[in-house]
């Protein structure tokens, strides 16, 4: 099966808003996907309804071959998921949890066993495997979560924004084990994330989202391509000369002054960098400082949506649920 | 919830029972069973709370995406709700005989099948509520509105009709629509015996009981389908 997912004209709305807006996307089988953008953009409902917990207005999709509507349960039975908010049982131990999950999903009981300490060694929880959850620390939990989705062996496996509100080293951590899941597990992963780094690190192919829509959908690095290459910036004392000599004699056409230096956008910035030295210091030129800045998601989005990622992270509903459960705490 | 029933028991039950004349009954005994019915309402109904609990902290959704039916993640709720709210029940026995009210030990066997059927019913009354509200501050609202004109106008406090009783044809109407009247009816059938006399019986026990299996079935239809719309 080439396409583990598809979707077509995939939509939700809310009333008037248009939360997802006729989505059509193909997820390649083993691969991981990752789907980025700003808070709102429609990520999780994109999740939900391919979860079977949201029902689309419009549009149809499938999952490892079934339709999220009709074939509800096989879907169900076909995916893992770790939601963007905990969802496992505190009074339980990590293996309780385990046990819980593998029976709903009917793994047969001669397996789970088996299956829990694979698991468990997976994700480096063996030694608290019998503590309670409420001892866990956030990271630790995340990390059960995640292996918990991996039991019954599915098809695919979504994570809603895994690394969100853990400290650096956690989300180090976590992004180790995505990666060795992809080699060690035939199993393809939906990843959604608001953080540039993380869908850089992680994705084969990443759909930029933005208001419901795919603004755009490529690999990290054809992303970064379409900004068409690197910034160099040269400090140097002569920066008009220089300015004027790297057009005529090494054909660089874009340019700009900006701080008293000289940034050049070229294609492959590392192998532009020494042909503008050498340039240089046949002149007689000197140069201060040279700098090479490689574009990074972070500019793909600010290049398609016209805006940085985080300035218009604005409420969502998660926020409102987040602020209602901390006050009955 | 000890003090609650003991409450009833002891204070309302002595001062009421002050113009009670049944022969061969006291006003204690009569509201025995009634209150065993309270307190099956009062915890069953509360034990909706355990699906905000659920969904407050992130659980339900682990259980709405797996592949188990709607019925079944139901009927799993249901009859651990049923457990808690039952065991409160036994309770009330225990402190009805411990502060001397005469009923015969034994009763409690046959006692305990009828409170699981009425425990079942409520209990999906709470849950489906519950389900259907989402948040933990409407649903305290609701189950008080409920609660009372159900205990109330159950008979769980005085008998809805007798030799010499005679009620206003409004409150008896109510009172034959509520579940909870043949539930408490059914419990004084078997706690009461014969004492419990055809006159003062609302129905005999079979129908009453089927009465309220009646009504456990439509409710867990009712719960099935408000599980299945939960998010």
């Amino acid at each position: 099966m080439p396409h583990v997912i598809e979707t077509h004209q995939l939509t939700k709305s809310y009333g008037l808003l248009k939360a997802v807006d006729k989505l059509d996307i193909s997820v390649e089988s083993g691969e991981i996907f990752g789907l980025l953008g700003p808070n709102g953009a429609g990520k999780t409902t994109v999740i939900s309804m391919l979860c079977t917990i949201l029902k689309p207005t419009s549009g149809t999709a499938t999952v490892n071959g079934f339709d999220i509507v009709k074939d509800a349960n096989k879907v169900r039975k076909s995916i893992g998921i770790v939601f963007q908010e905990p969802s496992v049982d505190d009074r339980l131990t990590g293996k309780e949890n385990l046990y819980m999950h593998a029976n709903l999903y009917g793994v047969p009981a001669s397996e789970q066993k088996d299956r829990i300490n694979r698991v468990l060694k997976l994700v480096e929880l063996e030694d608290r495997a019998d503590d309670l959850l409420r001892t866990y620390s956030g990271g630790m939990r995340r990390r059960l979560e995640i292996g918990r989705g991996l039991i019954h062996y599915p098809k695919v496996l979504f994570l809603d924004e895994p690394t969100v509100g853990l400290d650096p080293q956690t989300r180090d951590h976590i992004w180790k084990y995505i990666r060795e899941l992809k080699e060690t597990e035939d199993i393809t992963v939906v990843l959604t994330t608001h953080y540039m780094d993380e869908a850089d690190r992680l994705s084969d192919r990443i759909a930029i989202m933005d208001h419901g829509k795919i603004v755009i959908l490529d690999s990290p690095p054809n992303l970064k391509e379409t900004l068409e290459g690197d910034v160099v910036a040269v400090k140097a004392n002569n920066i008009s000369a220089l300015s004027d000599l790297v057009t005529k004699s090494l054909g660089f056409e874009k340019k700009q002054i900006v701080d008293g230096a000289l940034e050049i956008t070229v294609r492959n910035g590392k192998a532009a960098m020494p042909r503008i030295m050498e340039l240089a210091t046949q002149n007689n030129i000197y140069v201060e400082s040279i700098v090479l800045r490689e574009p990074n998601l972070e500019d793909v989005f600010l290049h398609y949506t016209g805006r940085t990622i985080r300035e218009d992270s604005g409420k969502e509903l998660h926020g409102m649920a987040a602020i209602q459960r901390r006050a009955i705490k | 919830m000890f003090i609650q029933p003991l409450l009833w028991l002891v204070i309302f039950g002595a001062g009421f029972g002050l113009r009670f004349t049944i022969p061969g009954l006291s006003y204690q005994q009569v509201i025995f069973p009634g209150i065993v019915g309270q307190t099956l309402l009062f915890t069953s109904m509360f034990m909706g709370i355990s699906v905000l609990w659920d969904k407050e902290f992130g659980f339900m959704k682990e259980i709405l995406v797996s592949p188990v039916s709607r019925f079944t993640i139901f009927l799993g709720k249901m009859v651990g709700d049923s457990t808690s709210s039952f065991l409160q029940g036994i309770m009330v026995f225990v402190i009805g005989i411990a502060i001397g009210i005469s009923i015969d030990p034994i009763t409690v066997i046959y006692a305990l099948p009828i409170m699981v059927l009425i425990t079942f019913g409520l209990v999906s009354i709470g849950l489906t509520i519950a389900s259907l509200i989402g948040t933990l501050e409407s649903f305290g609202a609701i189950q008080t509105f409920i609660n009372l004109p159900l205990f109330f106008l159950s008979g769980a406090l005085f008998p809805l009709k007798g030799p010499g009783i005679s009620l206003p044809s409004w409150l008896t109407t109510v009172a034959a629509w509520n579940p909870l009247t043949y539930g408490v009816d059914a419990l004084r059938n078997v706690i009461l015996g014969t004492a419990w006399t055809p006159a003062l019986q609302i129905q005999p026990l079979w129908i009453d009981i089927g009465i309220v299996a009646l009504f456990d079935v439509i409710m867990m239809a009712i719960g099935t389908w408000a599980f299945g719309r939960m998010k």
